[in-house]
């Protein structure tokens, strides 16, 4: 079973607002505790303040995904920005181009159980997934 | 608009009320009759179709359209109420005027949906902005209040300052925090301040960042910041994140960082009660001895 639960346009900065609440929400009802909940709003508050910052428009999508013996809630970030230029440099910590902490996709990366970018001119995917334990 | 037509139209006007009348008797409004009586919305339907007739007597009232989709917003009806009257009051105008006119043309069709379309879409496009408007004023409004019990900054003691932080922070609240923080460190003289987290729900880099560059700010000035109110959760994820907060302590509620700004501001609690007991216990003791 794998199914698309929400998605959530980020435009303006008060989406981000929206997109944590839907994703908590989520977070609560497919049974994370509350330090997991924690952590996957905090990750999307990343990754929809990218979205922001760095682009005009892009979506954040939920879905509940299970294999044999796990479940787990994957968070999909897409944008039509410009890309991420070199992936590597945006992964190490304290590298940033807006003069924030630098701290951010490093961090979600740590935060969550799965990791994956995927970027090129036309825009950036990236898929988060964390496991229900 | 074809003189002909209005004629018909004003000649009509009363069959064409209680048509609409019915029309939006039998859609519309359904799940607030529970709420609003019949005659509340007889009476908004009257004005409002005597507002769409007025205009075609005399041109257009700017100002009782104003009022009007401003009564709506007041009542809290949807705006769907506004479009799809217009919608059924056009729709019946023209089969009015098709009715009294005996003529299969289509050009004469075309000609009297354009006129009437010339007629109610000026007046529903006035009333959907003023609508809007409306609501944009009452947003605009709240988002005022909010800023007012958005980042208030408490002195609890000489020295000693508190800033409870509640609800989520956006790049606009966390200028006011530096604002209002700097300008009430150097107001009320304080040496320690507390910034209380305990009600922002999400501490991720970017409020971590302000949290850490308003800290810095203030230890410029002399004074040293303490972050309170992480909870356990945050405390993993800023853990996680890698957020550096070492440059300022910290502690996980506010009782223990106002324990701790005393003892930075030299001073101790003393239990009173306590002290009155062991005095008189003293007495007591000393009387013994005599």
């Amino acid at each position: 079973m794998k199914g698309s639960l929400s998605k959530v346009p980020i435009s303006k900065e008060w989406d981000i607002v929206g997109a944590r609440q839907t994703g908590r929400n989520i977070a609560k009802e497919l049974g994370f505790g509350s330090v997991n909940q924690a952590r996957i709003a905090t990750t999307i508050s990343e990754l929809a303040r990218n979205i922001y910052l760095y682009t005009e428009y892009g979506e954040i999508s939920f879905e509940e995904v299970c294999e044999k013996t796990k479940v787990g809630l994957k968070i999909i970030a897409t944008d039509s920005g410009p890309g991420i230029k070199d992936i590597s440099r945006v992964m190490e910590d304290g590298y940033s181009t807006s003069g924030g902490l630098g701290a951010g996709l490093p961090g979600v990366k740590r935060l969550m159980d799965e990791f994956d970018v995927e970027s090129n001119g036309d825009g950036t995917k990236i898929t988060v997934i964390m496991w229900l334990r | 608009m074809n003189p002909e037509y209005k004629d018909i139209l004003l000649d009509y006007s009363d069959e064409i009320i209680k048509k609409w009348m019915d029309d939006l008797e039998d859609n519309k409004l359904k799940e607030y009759k529970s709420t609003v009586s019949n005659e509340l919305i007889e009476q908004v339907n009257r004005e409002f179709v005597n507002l769409i007739f007025s205009k075609l007597k005399d041109g257009v009232n700017y100002e009782s359209l104003e009022q009007f989709s401003e009564r709506i917003v007041n009542l809290g009806w949807p705006l769907a109420y506004l479009t799809e009257g217009m919608q059924s009051f056009r729709s019946i105008c023209i089969r009015t005027i098709l009715e009294q006119i005996d003529n299969k043309d289509e050009a004469f069709f075309l000609e009297v949906m354009d006129d009437v379309n010339n007629w109610v879409d000026p007046i529903k496009n006035q009333l959907i902005n003023e609508y809007s408007n409306n609501w944009n004023n009452i947003i605009s409004l709240q988002k005022v209040a909010l800023q007012e019990l958005s980042v208030p900054l408490i002195p609890v003691m000489e020295g000693i300052t508190v800033m409870p932080l509640v609800g989520t922070i956006d790049t606009d609240r966390a200028k006011l925090i530096m604002e209002n923080l700097l300008d009430g460190v150097i107001k009320s003289r304080a040496e320690v301040v507390l910034i209380d987290i305990t009600g922002v729900p999400v501490v991720d880099t970017m409020v971590a960042h302000h949290i850490v560059q308003a800290a810095e700010a203030v230890r410029l000035i002399g004074s040293t910041c303490i972050l309170v109110g992480i909870r356990p959760e945050i405390a993993q994820t800023i853990v996680n994140l890698g957020i550096d907060l070492s440059r300022f302590p910290t502690k996980s509620s506010l009782k223990k960082g106002f324990e701790k700004a005393l003892e930075m501001t030299n001073r101790d609690i003393v239990n009173v009660k306590e002290k009155d007991a062991d005095i008189i216990d003293d007495m007591v003791q000393s009387i013994d001895k005599e």
